[in-house]
């Protein structure tokens, strides 16, 4: 009985140390993080998965350059801007700005470069179908709410003059795991849509009113491919890979646009705002496709913080330099648009604002 | 001589000594492997509890039935993933058990040795270690489209994607479990009881039926809660035929989500404090529910050994 009663005393005092070790831990991840534990010549970043194959093959050019080596951890947007808020990574990336509370939480003025752009297609799965569908605005956010049912619904109908389409239910994919391709989407059916405003709105994941919820490009695009009746949104990249079919999108001009690398380029041709910090989506470009998206580099506008030296700094800002204006090349083969020279002017300005100590890092 | 003798006693109780450090150390060893795995458990459980308390303070006990989740306006209601969780894990269950129960009794029973008997045996243990991904992406390719071909002729919409998929899906993967446990026990029915039944005239069925399964009723049950237990927090396969749809579902046929599916989809994108904070606390909830099941489980064992 003895024996019983101490070997449970011993379990009950480990396990309130152990407890204690765990809650412990919890309260430390805000504040602590080193930047320099990979040694002087690495630069860590984190953040969107979108831009990471992109990113892999410019740093992969930009170390054979220079000899600096730059760790990219594809860990997703919200986990990049957690990573630059506790000052672990030298940069993030993310797909959409900071919101109001990751700014606040942040605590110091970030600045966004523009890295490049890609847009989002509406795939769909209509056997028999000659030709391309044209989708306009009011039709996409009508299917997307439920409110268009069929095909042959006279909506539809009204913009593919002289295509037969069948009466074949629409079946509505969409992400079911959060993503920046979601945030774009819902961003410009807002921008198009009083209703889809109101309810659901924008955002990395909406509720959404009808549809089957798919995790990740490939498990829409499954999906879609799978389901007579299906229409979807995937990345450009991914349907291009994949010869999906894809519809052509009517733009705030009134053109209606065939997504591409040219096309959504353009849609980034435009007088931009000072900090970049805009959606693309309904751009006012005439050749421009309206549903894409820009993904941003995230640094801290004053680089020095947590005893960085003002090297790391002017590493960092080079690198980004580099990536605007020489690592665009590598943008098109890997499907993804580059920066448009208005968006390049913008960029260029941003980067040059940033400071070591007040003085600005590059000269 | 008699120094040799000593020097065998000296060294006898030298070793001995030893040999009960020995032994203190290898007992002390055990019980701290032991309290370990108390230590993460409770550790998970304080984690889990803490990290909900912004959406516990923000959302209420509403979570719990609310029907809504939108992350945009910030409402979570956990109803929708506890029904999903539920309805795909117990269907799963039913659909599994004549299976699994037909494997036991035929490894245990019909087939207790032989090549043909391995072979059943390894293959029902293969099934158990195949990734869960591997039975997802089975699923979406093969078992989809049967289930749209079900559905066209049932008359729901042919989505092939849905609770029903994702319980066959699991039933599958959850299979083994209850079919190794179950063939083990059996086999350990006593052949005394058995020889007795046979020599009063019984046939073979009415031995299964009055003598083995009486006698192995709590550990086939057991089986199933280990069952059970898998499909609650099977999270890949399952998300990836459910269809996702974070509404409650009104058939078997229609898409759901389930607890650990929403947690694996939203969880590295969500964005705001309080949507990360209700993703844990639906976290919380998935560990309490397989407690509660276990425990229920647990009561039902006992009530049919005190039988």
């Amino acid at each position: 009985m003895k024996q019983i009663r101490s070997s449970f005393k011993m379990l009950m005092i480990t396990a309130l140390g152990f407890m204690a070790c765990s809650l412990a831990a919890c309260g430390d991840g805000s504040q602590s993080g080193k930047v320099d534990t990979e040694g002087d010549n690495t630069l860590i970043g984190a953040g969107s998965t979108f831009v990471y194959p992109l990113f892999s093959k410019q740093f992969a050019e930009y170390n054979k350059e220079t000899g600096l080596r730059v760790n990219y951890q594809s860990i997703g947007s919200g986990g990049g801007i957690q990573q630059l808020t506790h000052k672990t990574v030298d940069f993030g990336d993310s797909d959409a700005p900071l919101n109001d509370e990751q700014t606040k939480q942040i605590g110091a003025p970030v600045l966004h470069i523009p890295m490049c752009s890609g847009a989002v297609v509406i795939s769909y799965n209509l056997p028999g179908l000659k030709g391309t569908l044209k989708l306009t605005p009011e039709v996409i956010a009508n299917i997307f709410l439920g409110k268009i049912k069929t095909w042959n619904d006279p909506q539809i109908a009204a913009a593919n003059g002289g295509v037969h389409l069948p009466s074949t239910p629409i079946v509505v994919a969409h992400r079911s795991d959060g993503s920046g391709t979601t945030n774009i989407f819902t961003t410009y059916l807002s921008k198009v849509s009083a209703d889809w405003n109101t309810s659901p709105g924008k955002g990395s994941s909406v509720n959404w009113p009808v549809g089957l919820g798919g995790k990740g490009n490939e498990g829409v695009a499954g999906l879609v491919k799978q389901t007579p009746g299906a229409i979807g949104y995937v990345e450009l990249a991914y349907a291009i890979q994949n010869d999906m079919a894809y519809a052509k999108v009517q733009n705030k001009a009134g053109n209606f646009i065939t997504p591409s690398i040219e096309s959504t380029k353009a849609a980034s041709d435009v007088q931009l705002p000072e900090d970049s910090k805009v959606s693309l989506t309904n751009t006012d470009a005439a050749d421009g496709y309206p549903i894409s998206g820009f993904t941003w580099a995230l640094i801290y506008k004053e680089q020095s913080y947590n005893n960085r030296s003002q090297d790391r700094a002017t590493k960092l800002l080079k690198l980004l330099w580099w990536n605007i204006h020489d690592g665009q090349k590598f943008c098109e083969a890997l499907h993804y648009a580059p920066l448009s020279a208005s968006a390049v002017a913008v960029a260029e300005n941003i980067l040059k604002s940033a400071t070591y100590n007040g003085k600005p890092v590059l000269q | 001589m008699r120094a040799i003798a000593d020097i065998v006693m000296e060294m006898s109780r030298f070793f001995s000594i030893r040999k009960l450090r020995a032994e203190a150390a290898f007992k002390r060893t055990l019980l701290l492997t032991a309290i370990a795995m108390v230590v993460i458990a409770l550790g998970i459980f304080a984690t889990l509890a803490i990290h909900s308390i912004p959406s516990m303070k923000a959302l209420g006990i509403g979570f719990l039935w609310g029907r809504t989740w939108d992350p945009v306006s910030d409402t979570y209601g956990g109803l929708p993933f506890l029904a999903g969780t539920l309805i795909t894990s117990f269907l799963a269950l039913l659909i599994s058990i004549p299976f699994s129960y037909a494997i036991a009794i035929y490894l245990g029973e019909y087939k207790t040795s032989g090549w043909i008997s391995g072979f059943l045996k390894n293959v029902v243990e293969l099934v158990a270690a195949v990734p869960s991904v591997i039975y997802g992406f089975w699923a979406l390719v093969v078992l989809v489209p049967v289930v749209r071909v079900i559905e066209t002729k049932v008359g729901v919409p042919p989505y092939g994607v849905g609770i029903f998929t994702a319980s066959v899906v699991l039933a599958i993967m959850i299979i083994p479990y209850a079919a190794s446990l179950g063939r083990e026990l059996i086999r350990l029915t006593p052949s005394s009881l058995k020889e007795g039944a046979y020599s009063l005239g019984a046939t073979r069925y009415e031995v299964i039926r009055n003598i083995t399964l009486p006698y192995t009723k709590s550990g086939l049950f057991a089986g199933l809660l280990l069952s059970l237990g898998r499909a609650l927090g099977e999270t890949m396969a399952v998300t990836m035929v459910i269809g996702n749809s974070n509404r409650l579902p009104t058939n078997i046929f229609a898409p759901s989500n389930t607890m650990a599916s929403v947690i694996a989809n939203e969880f590295t994108e969500a964005d705001r404090a309080i949507y990360l904070s209700a993703l844990i606390e639906l976290g919380l909830f998935l560990f309490l529910v397989t407690v509660v099941i276990n425990v229920i489980g647990k009561a039902v064992i006992k009530r049919f050994i005190n039988d």
